[in-house]
């Protein structure tokens, strides 16, 4: 089997396994859509300028911690030896990257779409702001797969993955913010083209190296 | 004593930094007045940090292309003696700062990205702790410390120029060598960089060998 035919069948397994069991997707929703709420109730009043932009962002990185744990650690140790014997370690790695991707695409428009009705709509340049959103659900599927893949043969995954997943996520959020609060303020379109080139090569860094070490972490 | 020639010679370089470092006449600038010396000491801490990381990548990819546990003990203790060199950075920079920017932690790219830095290598630290079978620890903490160091790279080198930094040659602001690192300077402060440098290889040296004889008695 080549390598795109093994991420396509994978990533259809992945589709057909959260599926089936749609509780942890409705869950996770549930946790976006909860936090969202709350914060809506805490900050009575609304939210003006940087602080609006800033609680989205701070609301997807922790549910994004949280939908992304399970990708590695969900899974009973013997499968993981059947995917062994049937995949290449890189067909897995770039088939949870995409499902990754997938999953965080969904759950953040569907954050950002709830988080606008609660908080009011002040973003300016919608497109380039959902751009910044698309952006984002990559950087984070993209760092924290790779990462779970780590915590997940570590004692306490849960805890570990926070520890270990934000050194590694902040300077990709730092950018995330900085661009999506360009296009908030509905700035000109090319202001924020340093930012994009610098996240999309950050992303291919992140992508090539999960690529190169996966292989050294499966082998187990 | 053919073999410890460095050692000697980074004794050597650090006690000139402190004496010449502390004597020999300085470019007097407005605001940054007498602390300018401080230059040979909080400078040298960062270099050698930045050293110290690279040569831990550079033992976790060899582990992970042999195997050989000794790589794997160079690696952690290169690590902890960064570590070790990130808060002395961090803390001769905070004095610093709190003479010449009237605060000690000035809200700066360049100071912020050193503590995200510093967490990363602690994390290393939480993950190796957690992992109780050796060859595992060592082929994991390897995997992240590889992934996580051109992270680094990026939140310390690139980063800072993009925004607005105190720090010289950032955003707009002109390096040092521009106008105050004169030679003078430079004759002290490229022999303090060497000298802190060799200390930190030869800190890391010693608790290698270290854990060494512990794994083998």
């Amino acid at each position: 089997m080549s390598l795109i035919h093994q991420v396509k069948s994978l990533i259809t397994k992945e589709l057909i396994l959260e599926w089936r069991s749609r509780y942890a997707l409705n869950g996770i929703v549930l946790y976006v859509v909860s936090t969202i709420f709350v914060c809506y109730l805490s900050f009575k009043g609304g939210i003006q300028g940087p602080t609006w932009n800033v609680l989205f962002w701070i609301i997807l990185l922790f549910a994004s911690i949280n939908a992304l744990v399970k990708s590695f650690v969900q899974e009973p140790a013997g499968r993981h030896l059947y995917l062994y014997t049937l995949a290449s370690p890189q067909a897995i790695i770039l088939s949870k990257i995409i499902y990754n991707c997938l999953l965080m695409l969904l759950l953040s428009t569907l954050a950002l779409f709830f988080y606008q009705i609660v908080f009011s709509n002040q973003v300016q340049d919608l497109l380039f702001y959902f751009l910044a959103v698309l952006l984002g659900s990559i950087s984070f599927a993209s760092v924290f797969t790779m990462i779970s893949g780590i915590a997940a043969k570590a004692n306490n995954p849960g805890s570990l993955m926070a520890v270990l997943s934000f050194p590694v996520i902040i300077p990709l959020l730092i950018l995330l913010i900085k661009f999506s609060k360009n296009a908030m303020d509905g700035l000109d379109r090319s202001v924020s083209y340093d930012e994009i080139v610098i996240l999309l090569s950050l992303n291919v860094l992140v992508i090539a190296s999960s690529l190169v070490l996966f292989p050294y972490l499966w082998r187990d | 004593m053919t073999k410890n020639w460095w050692k000697i010679l980074a004794a050597v370089l650090l006690i000139y930094s402190f004496i010449a470092g502390l004597l020999v006449a300085v470019p007097r600038l407005p605001i940054l007045h007498e602390t300018i010396r401080n230059l040979y000491f909080h400078v040298p801490m960062w270099f050698t940090m930045i050293f110290l990381y690279l040569l831990s990548v550079i033992n976790s990819i060899k582990y992970l292309s042999s195997a050989d546990e000794k790589h794997d003990f160079m690696a952690v203790e290169t690590v902890n003696t960064g570590i070790v060199f990130g808060f002395l950075g961090l803390g001769t920079g905070m004095i610093w700062a709190n003479f010449t920017w009237g605060a000690p932690w000035p809200n700066d790219p360049k100071l912020n990205g050193s503590a995200i830095s510093t967490l990363m290598y602690l994390a290393y630290i939480v993950l190796r702790s957690s992992i109780d079978e050796s060859q595992k620890r060592a082929k994991i903490s390897a995997i992240y410390n590889v992934f996580a160091f051109p992270i680094m790279v990026v939140l310390l080198f690139i980063l800072p120029r993009m925004t607005d930094s105190l720090h010289p040659g950032n955003g707009g602001n002109p390096g040092f060598n521009s106008y105050d690192l004169d030679s003078n300077m430079r004759l002290v402060f490229y022999p303090a960089v060497i000298g802190w440098i060799l200390l930190g290889v030869w800190i890391s040296n010693i608790r290698y060998r270290i854990r060494i004889l512990q794994h083998k008695f």
